[in-house]
């Protein structure tokens, strides 16, 4: 096992090199020109040297070797600074974002926070809607609430964010007024007046994610359960007088939740990226909308490097999935 | 000398009927699911209706009328009487005049024709890299290792990149919406082929070692005969299940940029750009919203049902229970 995974956690850094050469060829395609802001009387010559300052005008290999170099030598030293108060990282050149010319991984770490509350109590919100409801409509298949629960995730699956963010914002801000409908950061949480503020605002772009969590797992919940209540060893479990409750909670319950552990841990990924849409609906100010605002100011170097973050994050959570999978089924062996 | 009687149960019966066909099972249980009925049913009258929509309907869609303009549609007479409201312009009309119901048809058109484009290129691409990998033995770790590497590129943020970068040259080739068409098409052709490859791939390595083929090969069936002939009309249940959902995705993915500002022109309407523009005044005018993304919702709703009725028509396991 601990060799699978080490092998699997090498083979993961060329797909990352590789898939970090593409976007950056991807982006060297980029008509836009970072200069194109600068007064008309700047000289020539010294527009040029602020491109040389800001890495361009050398060959894209070497810019790419640079970008490496930065991502994966400088700013992990930053981090230690930062953590144990030492200076490694003293004078050197770190990623820079061509917007507000600061690190660009500042300004991720800046918009983090906002992001991983959102998505991150929207998957666990969603998750714990989906679990009972996936149980329970293979306990009871094809009842009505195994109907109803069918209906609820097609809808979940079919009701885009981008429609359900502006159907909650009319239903619950303008005609009910119960909710803030812009996501307001600056909000400091030290009172319970606060908090209730805070879990106002958090309410809907939470939901709106929810709803499509809850679609997808509660659908693979409820195929689990169905695939492992026919098996031989629920009737013993039943003939040999254990109660119901336990034969499902405890017996089938555990076996079912193997692929469904799987499926969490790969669609953490895809969670961040469906939160572009809904940060954008809810003005969050998380790092979807920041690539959003970096791609329109043209901003290649934030872009850059926010679409590595994602793809690393796919990556490393199928790695993840890879290996939980291995963990809790004893019947894989990857050997 | 009499002819034996044969014992009875020995004797053989002429078949009641002919051997139903596949195809004709597959519909019987296809039309057991009211949903999938119910859903396909909405799939063909709204791609009847973008198509023929635009004659029986003749207004432009960008003409302005600006004397008309923050018409309500003709329902909200009902509980409201003091409300704009004009059987010229059922659905309403926009803040610059323009008709909302021919706007939703030129809208649906735009959304269905990028979704059935992008549906059939992801296809081709994921059918193709499928039954290669699948057949020729020396192609498959190549053609699965770029599948895997596909799948772990972040597609949304990918698509946004791409699709900002090359509107310029494509818009100059090709027309602000020729241009936009195939960009769109063809980035979410290539970013959502994998799950199909995948499917066929392991369809074929199972479909390869069976007698039939084995059958075909000793009488000396060339490798592009026994696919076309022989294992591509077997991996056709995939093939239209996948086909759904990529239809579904397509749909939602090209809204989902018109939303975010990067799709199509601002004067061309798609389902997903009317909604966008109409989010800010929505206190106002909510059935701006309401329509269009009714529209996609109950498009892409009946053909995420569509494809349910046919995984379990076209899956035996599943069909005469």
């Amino acid at each position: 096992m601990l060799t699978f995974a080490i092998r699997r956690l090498v083979l993961s850094v060329p797909t990352l090199l590789f898939i970090s050469f593409a976007i950056f060829m991807l982006l060297q395609l980029a008509p836009g020109d970072p200069m194109a802001q600068v007064p008309l009387t700047v000289p020539p010559e010294v527009k040029e040297r602020m491109r040389q300052a800001l890495g361009l005008g050398e060959p894209p290999l070497v810019q790419y070797g640079k970008w490496l170099v930065q991502m994966f030598w400088i700013e992990p030293q930053v981090l230690w600074d930062h953590w144990f108060g030492t200076n490694y990282s003293e004078g050197k050149l770190r990623v820079i974002s061509w917007q507000t010319r600061s690190p660009v991984m500042d300004i991720v770490i800046q918009r983090m926070p906002q992001t991983l509350w959102v998505v991150g109590l929207s998957y666990i919100v969603g998750i714990l809607i989906a679990l009972p409801i996936g149980i329970y409509s293979a306990y009871r298949q094809y009842s009505v609430f195994d109907q109803a629960g069918t209906f609820v995730t097609m809808i979940g699956f079919s009701i885009p964010p981008f429609f359900t963010g502006p159907l909650l914002i009319v239903i619950f801000s303008v005609q009910l007024g119960w909710f803030p409908s812009i996501y307001d950061t600056t909000l400091v949480v030290d009172s319970w007046a606060d908090f209730k503020s805070q879990l106002q605002q958090m309410i809907m772009p939470v939901m709106v994610l929810a709803l499509q969590t809850t679609a997808q797992i509660s659908r693979y919940m409820r195929a689990s359960m169905l695939d492992n209540l026919n098996q031989d060893y629920v009737r013993t479990a039943r003939a040999k007088g254990l109660s119901e409750a336990v034969v499902v909670m405890v017996h089938v319950l555990r076996n079912s939740m193997i692929p469904v552990v799987t499926v969490i841990a790969l669609g953490v990924p895809a969670i961040f990226g469906g939160a572009i849409i809904t940060e954008n609906v809810f003005k969050v100010n998380g790092i979807g909308q920041l690539l959003i605002t970096a791609l329109f100011a043209n901003d290649l170097p934030m872009v850059m490097t926010l679409t590595f973050i994602f793809a690393f994050l796919i990556v490393m959570f199928n790695l993840i999935a890879d290996i939980l999978y291995g963990v809790l089924d004893p019947r894989i062996r990857y050997d | 000398m009499t002819d034996p009687v044969p014992i009875a149960a020995l004797q053989d019966k002429e078949p009641s009927a002919p051997p139903a066909s596949k195809w004709k099972d597959v519909w019987a249980q296809f039309s057991k699911h009211k949903g999938a009925l119910l859903g396909g049913g909405f799939l063909v009258f709204i791609t009847l209706a973008v198509l023929v929509g635009p004659w029986v309907w003749p207004l432009d869609p960008q003409a302005l009328d600006i004397r008309n303009k923050d018409l309500r549609p003709i329902y909200t007479a009902l509980w409201d009487g003091e409300a704009k409201v004009s059987w010229g312009h059922p659905f309403g009309t926009d803040n610059l005049g323009r008709d909302q119901l021919a706007q939703m048809i030129y809208g649906g058109r735009a959304s269905m024709a990028v979704g059935w484009a992008a549906m059939v290129l992801s296809l081709l691409i994921g059918t193709g890299i499928g039954v290669i990998a699948g057949f020729f033995r020396r192609l498959d770790g190549p053609l699965m290792r770029l599948t895997d590497l596909f799948l772990s590129l972040p597609i949304l943020p990918l698509l946004l990149v791409a699709v900002t970068l090359f509107r310029q040259p494509l818009r100059a080739n090709f027309g602000p919406e020729g241009g936009m068409f195939i960009l769109i098409v063809t980035v979410i052709g290539i970013t959502s082929w994998m799950p199909t490859a995948r499917i066929v791939r392991g369809d074929i390595l199972a479909l390869k070692e069976r007698e039939f083929i084995l059958a075909a090969r000793s009488i000396g069936t060339k490798p592009f005969k026994i696919i076309s002939r022989h294992l591509l009309p077997n991996v056709l249940s995939p093939i239209m299940v996948s086909a759904t959902l990529g239809l579904a995705t397509a749909i939602i993915t090209e809204s989902a940029l018109s939303f975010l500002g990067v799709g199509f022109p601002s004067d061309f309407p798609t389902w997903g750009k009317m909604l966008a523009d109409a989010v800010p005044r929505m206190e106002e005018f909510p059935e701006r919203v309401m329509l269009p993304g009714i529209a996609i919702s109950l498009t892409v709703l009946g053909v995420n049902y569509l494809g349910d009725g046919l995984r379990d028509a076209l899956d035996p396991r599943i069909r005469g229970r």
